[in-house]
């Protein structure tokens, strides 16, 4: 099945109403979304695999908690892209605001520009490739899950950091709390192979980027370590 | 022949105890200066606060007309989130189960809590930790809390729950995040949460992905979006500028707002924080019923108030300040079996007493509630447990009546201000409602 939904003759909701809905978007299909115009909540809640390709640049929370769907946004899109999402691929060829890929839980996200602030906080388990910088306080409470920056990172970056692994090309401003670098294994240079592959970067050799994780300094409460804070 | 006293007594005075510095202060000066540590415990406030003791009810007397108790009707059924959602929750009774996480208590007491409340005609509420099966199977009505740590939330059960509570803040701790410590987390609680197991953890005070109002808006809309429409949005907020909050809930398109007074509990928390950051529940009603009414949405937004909930007076006192229903946590587990005196030598071996054990947060306690401990979690019979809840839940009603009819209410609903007094001045000046004996309400909103 493929169709096309032009968000000037009808609704978000109505829209939403037709993806979420299986009948009227069996898995499998195919479907175009023209004249975004900034809409927010475009195309959440999909629990199936459909394609999806949205024309332009969206509002809040674009692809909010996917379950499945692969989402190319066609620009930029606005705070919270894919928070929460489980399952399936977002793909963004412009920018994307704060808080890309908040408190994902799997799936893949891809940024073609840059990111802004809290890329990928709280992340718990879904995997953020961005190929542009990262904003300050990027993967902030980070729990699992993998981030991969093409370019520079904001300040505290990996801020109060659980188990996420973080990898980096460019320049970090500042490491946040209980985040440090971390050697480069064979097992992780494996992994961020496989990460820039599904991204579709080709030309970029593991070998140019560090890695972050978590000291594990703060796991357990320690007046001594209150100053870190 | 001597001015000396006859006896000793005369020559020194009684030891004297200070004031500020009482034995409590004392100890915990001792206490911080050993650890270097602050005092975490659970519960809420446990100071002495104004509360609806300072209340009363004026019958019916010349003026006014009272039911007969035990036969003319008096409804106590609500609805809540008419305002958007497609699907409101109906509740036979206006008392509610406040949200409370699997991780803080144990999976029988989860169970407990929804068998209790479907008994009773009423909702639970899930907490900092996800949806459980124990939780969700036993509760006919369950609140699905959407909380800035955002552990276990995912889309199944986000569209299986029959209510969504965004929770902005708590009475205990308004401005406060999480917390739950690696005595708890337990493998299970762990994999619900995506962290580590055993450490300590610390969950946010703040969204990931939205802040201020002007982005709830949209949050809240996602929210619709995501259960096509369907469910109500409540927005649950620790009592501290409830005029404001309130305002800022409704323009936000809350459906239902849930205000928590200090006396609220929480599992764990700083003592410091507890006791010293909010207002109490009696104050934070008023406020919050004046910017509904100011905005034209009274009853139409509806409001939760709890905190410190402990029998049907206090129901009805809250109703008559203008709530829709209350919610109660520390009195639900009470009632579940917290704090028995069956098990003071088990408190005792704490360094506690039943009556006053706070340290949930250890994960040891002797009623299976507040705990993940299999050997202790079994001690708690949720069958049984649940039982009592609803007879709790049942005579908090009861008791609800019985004022109600007194004041000539065929409804909880229609219990109103006018219906009260006040024992205090503070109290008058928070309920804004006259001192007992005069026309005098101190100060104004």
């Amino acid at each position: 099945m493929s169709a096309t939904i032009d968000l000037k003759k009808t609704t978000t909701r109505d829209l939403n109403s037709r993806l979420q809905n299986e009948s009227a978007a069996p898995a499998g299909g195919t479907w175009q979304i023209a004249n975004v115009r900034g809409h927010h909540s475009v195309a959440v809640g999909i629990d199936r695999p459909l394609t999806i390709e949205i024309d332009g640049n969206t509002g809040y929370f674009c692809a909010g908690m996917n379950h499945g769907a692969e989402i190319t946004v066609k620009g930029s899109v606005g705070q919270g892209v894919a928070e929460t999402m489980s399952a399936g691929k977002v793909h963004v060829t412009g920018d994307a605001s704060m808080a890309a890929g908040a408190s994902g839980r799997g799936g893949l996200l891809v940024i073609d520009g840059n990111a802004a602030a809290r890329c990928g906080i709280s992340m718990k388990g879904i995997d953020i490739v961005v190929k542009g910088d990262v904003g300050h306080l990027s993967a902030f409470m980070a729990q699992t899950g993998r981030l991969v920056v093409l370019g520079d990172a904001g300040e505290a970056l990996g801020d109060s950091i659980y188990e996420a692994r973080l990898y980096v090309r460019g320049a970090v401003a500042s490491l946040g709390a209980d985040c440090v670098e971390k050697p480069m294994n064979d097992e992780h240079k494996e992994e961020l192979a496989e990460l820039l592959s599904a991204a579709g970067v080709t030309d970029v050799p593991v070998e140019a980027f560090r890695r972050y994780g978590s000291a594990r300094k703060l796991y357990h409460f320690n007046i001594d370590n209150a100053g870190a804070y | 022949m001597s001015n000396a006293p006859r006896h000793d007594g005369w020559m020194r005075t009684t030891p004297r105890k200070s004031a500020t510095f009482d034995d409590y202060a004392i100890s915990e000066i001792r206490r911080a200066a050993a650890t270097g540590i602050y005092d975490i415990r659970g519960g809420g406030a446990k100071r002495r606060l104004p509360n609806f003791d300072d209340l009363t009810f004026l019958g019916a007397s010349m003026s006014r007309y009272p039911l007969e108790g035990y036969r003319e009707k008096c409804s106590t059924n609500v609805t809540l989130g008419t305002r958007f959602a497609k699907k409101p929750i109906e509740l036979d009774i206006p008392v509610t189960i406040a949200g409370m996480s699997f991780g803080s208590l144990s999976g029988q007491a989860k169970e407990a809590l929804g068998r209790g409340a479907t008994l009773a005609g009423t909702s639970t509420t899930t907490g900092d930790g996800g949806m459980t099966p124990e939780e969700r199977g036993h509760s006919d009505k369950l609140v699905y809390q959407y909380l800035p740590s955002r552990y276990g939330m995912n889309l199944h059960d986000l569209r299986r729950a029959d209510a969504i509570e965004i929770v902005v803040g708590q009475g205990a701790k308004p401005g406060g995040g999480g917390m739950l410590l690696g005595q708890k987390i337990s493998a299970r609680v762990a994999r619900m949460r995506d962290l580590p197991e055993g450490i300590d953890q610390r969950s946010a005070c703040r969204h990931p992905d939205w802040t201020g109002c002007d982005d709830l808006e949209i949050k809240i809309e996602e929210l619709r979006e995501l259960t096509n429409w369907e469910k109500p949005i409540y927005l649950k907020i620790g009592a501290s500028r409830p005029y404001y909050d309130t305002a800022l809930a409704v323009k936000s398109g809350a459906d239902v707002i849930v205000i928590d007074g200090m006396q609220g509990g929480t599992a764990a928390t700083q003592e410091v924080f507890i006791e010293h950051v909010g207002i109490p529940t009696l104050a934070a009603i008023r406020p919050a019923v004046q910017a509904l009414q100011d905005l034209g949405m009274h009853r139409k937004v509806q409001l939760i108030v709890s905190g410190g909930i402990r029998n049907g007076a206090d129901v009805a006192k809250c109703m008559a300040l203008g709530a829709d229903a209350v919610s109660i946590g520390t009195a639900a587990l009470i009632a579940l079996g917290d704090n028995d005196p069956a098990l003071e030598a088990d408190y005792q071996a704490l360094g506690t007493t039943a009556g006053a054990y706070d340290d949930w947060h250890e994960g040891l306690d002797p009623a299976g509630i507040t705990t993940q401990d299999p050997a202790l979690s079994s001690r708690l019979d949720p069958i049984a447990a649940g039982r009592r809840l609803a007879n709790y839940l049942k005579v908090l009603t009861l008791e609800a009546q019985t004022l109600a009819r007194a004041c000539g209410k065929s409804a909880l609903h229609n219990l109103e201000p006018e219906d009260l007094s006040a024992l205090t001045i503070e109290a008058a000046a928070m309920a804004q409602v006259p001192l007992a004996g005069t026309r005098w309400i101190p100060g104004a909103i």
